[in-house]
């Protein structure tokens, strides 16, 4: 048994998370104020995850996008490389999916701002 | 003759129209500089914004157009590309291209213009001034809206959140983000953001370091970082030079209130904002709230101050000016400064937000009126990156004082 110390990224509260470890699992999560704090501990150390958020391409501006939900944190350079070839040549509108399942993750590319 | 008029569109003065409007108010106008509602938020794409306000993570833009569905749901009248030029108490100035310098008379003003980024001036950094040394929000705006990429070996002075912010965007956009120096022996940022935008990617975080040379005649060429002593100043013999072509600095936020000043309006030295009571009331019928009032870390909070400034602005309008006994809150050990630095007297459950001086562990807040405690509140830690929130949970009666205690 061994103890992580973590930063809760879920919100700007950053809380300290302690997790208890066992056997390559979170037995554990002490030190958050809210469920996520929970999650996030579970998932950091066994295997970290991320929202990616950028822009692409679209008609006459740039249109913000991000993934939904979280990409294993591994993947956040292949995700890019998908992004940065990304044009959209029609309208979209705030969650609109961009790219179906990005970069084999599962998650989608999702606009978040009109364009 | 208007009700209200709101100066800046972003998100305090989106919560503050909506909050009048909903206080009963309908003569409402939000004048806003940019094209576009939503302000600052429509650059800052990453997500974390919302969990107080929505339950849910939300990206800028997102968090900007929820408000801005809820003004065009109320049909609250905003004008863009319109430019505040002067102001008076009742009396707004603006300027745009259709209606050239047209002046209103309105009942009460919500100021809601938010903050502008230290420069480089206000730092006498030596060395060249070549192309490539941008502010983090100037990047930030250049990078997720218009869409260019300011550079690609970047050193980034200052270790405010837009500046991390912009360490990991760069880094996903193809720059390599060589370090983060920080004058102060902690960081300025949210510590979420010192793990998801510097640990992520083994970006390296100099703490009491400072930017000593910049290089390059049409092009930064080299940035040249040392340490700092205790007294901070840089320690020669610590000098390191990194070859960059792009330097961004990320070394806080200042209120912008020109229009204040040529309002009358009394600014408090340490906050740069307006001094107001509890109702956001800085005199005459003129409010303020969010970033121009005094720099805020979490949006969530800018549109709850925003949303009571709002309604007192509209209880004003409808009541009319009443005279009222203030009480003082003044700052003590460890307190830098509070907002509202007075208290309507009788007042009770005045939320008081303040910034610590230093970094403290193990300490507690303490509330006293003349020496004796009103409320004691222990922290784990607190730290002048993070804006800290007290809510007075008595009746405020006499002057109170605000300070740090260690245990």
């Amino acid at each position: 048994m061994s103890n992580v110390e973590l930063t809760c990224i879920n919100c700007p509260l950053g809380c300290q998370l302690t997790a208890t470890v066992e056997n390559g699992a979170v037995i554990k999560v002490s030190g958050n104020n809210c469920i996520r704090g929970e999650r996030y501990a579970k998932n950091e150390v066994v295997a970290p995850k991320r929202t990616v958020t950028s822009t692409v391409k679209g008609v006459g501006c740039r249109v913000c996008v991000k993934t939904v939900p979280e990409i294993p944190k591994e993947k956040i350079f292949a995700c890019m490389e998908e992004i940065h070839k990304t044009e959209i040549t029609s309208h979209v509108h705030i969650g609109d999916v961009i790219i179906k399942n990005i970069a084999g993750t599962g998650s989608d590319l999702v606009a978040t701002s009109e364009g | 003759m208007k009700e209200v008029v709101i100066i800046g569109g972003g998100a305090a003065g989106l919560a503050a129209a909506i909050a009048c409007y909903d206080a009963g108010l309908k003569d409402i106008l939000v004048i806003e500089r940019s094209q576009f509602l939503g302000g600052i938020l429509n650059q800052c794409i990453h997500n974390g914004f919302g969990l107080h306000t929505f339950k849910e993570e939300l990206t800028g833009p997102e968090y900007a157009s929820r408000f801005i569905k809820e003004v065009e749901r109320r049909e609250i009248k905003a004008l863009t590309s319109s430019m505040v030029i002067d102001l008076e108490p009742h009396r707004v100035t603006y300027v745009n291209s259709t209606e050239g310098v047209n002046t209103i008379e309105t009942k009460a003003i919500i100021l809601a213009m938010g903050c502008r980024e230290r420069p480089r001036g206000a730092l006498n950094i030596p060395g060249f001034r070549p192309a490539g040394i941008f502010s983090a929000g100037t990047a930030q705006r250049l990078m997720n809206i218009e869409g260019y990429l300011v550079g690609k070996r970047v050193v980034i002075l200052g270790s405010g959140d837009i500046g991390l912010i912009m360490a990991r965007r760069m880094t996903l956009e193809g720059a390599k983000v060589l370090a983060v120096a920080e004058l102060m022996p902690y960081s300025g940022g949210l510590k979420r953001n010192i793990v998801q935008c510097l640990d992520d990617f083994n970006i390296p975080l100099l703490l009491s370091h400072t930017v000593v040379n910049i290089e390059g005649k049409e092009r930064v060429e080299a940035v040249t970082i040392a340490k700092v002593d205790s007294s901070r100043k840089p320690i020669k013999g610590t000098e390191k030079r990194f070859e960059c072509d792009t330097l961004l600095l990320s070394v806080g936020l200042l209120p912008e209130n020109e229009l204040s000043k040529k309002a009358g309006l009394t600014l408090s030295p340490v906050t740069g904002g307006p001094i107001v009571d509890n109702s956001f009331s800085a005199g005459d019928g003129i409010f303020a709230c969010g970033n121009v009032l005094h720099v805020h870390d979490l949006v969530d909070y800018v549109s709850e101050e925003a949303a009571l400034a709002g309604s007192q602005a509209a209880k004003y309008v409808k009541e009319g000016f009443k005279e009222k006994e203030y009480i003082k809150v003044s700052t003590g050990f460890g307190v830098r400064y509070t907002v509202p630095q007075y208290i309507q007297k009788g007042c009770e459950d005045v939320m008081l937000r303040f910034r610590v001086t230093d970094i403290f562990k193990g300490s507690s807040i303490v509330i006293s009126s003349k020496g004796n405690v009103l409320k004691k509140i222990k922290r784990q830690v607190m730290s002048p990156g993070e804006m800290e929130s007290v809510k007075l949970n008595f009746k405020a009666d006499e002057d109170i004082l605000v300070e740090v205690v260690n245990e």
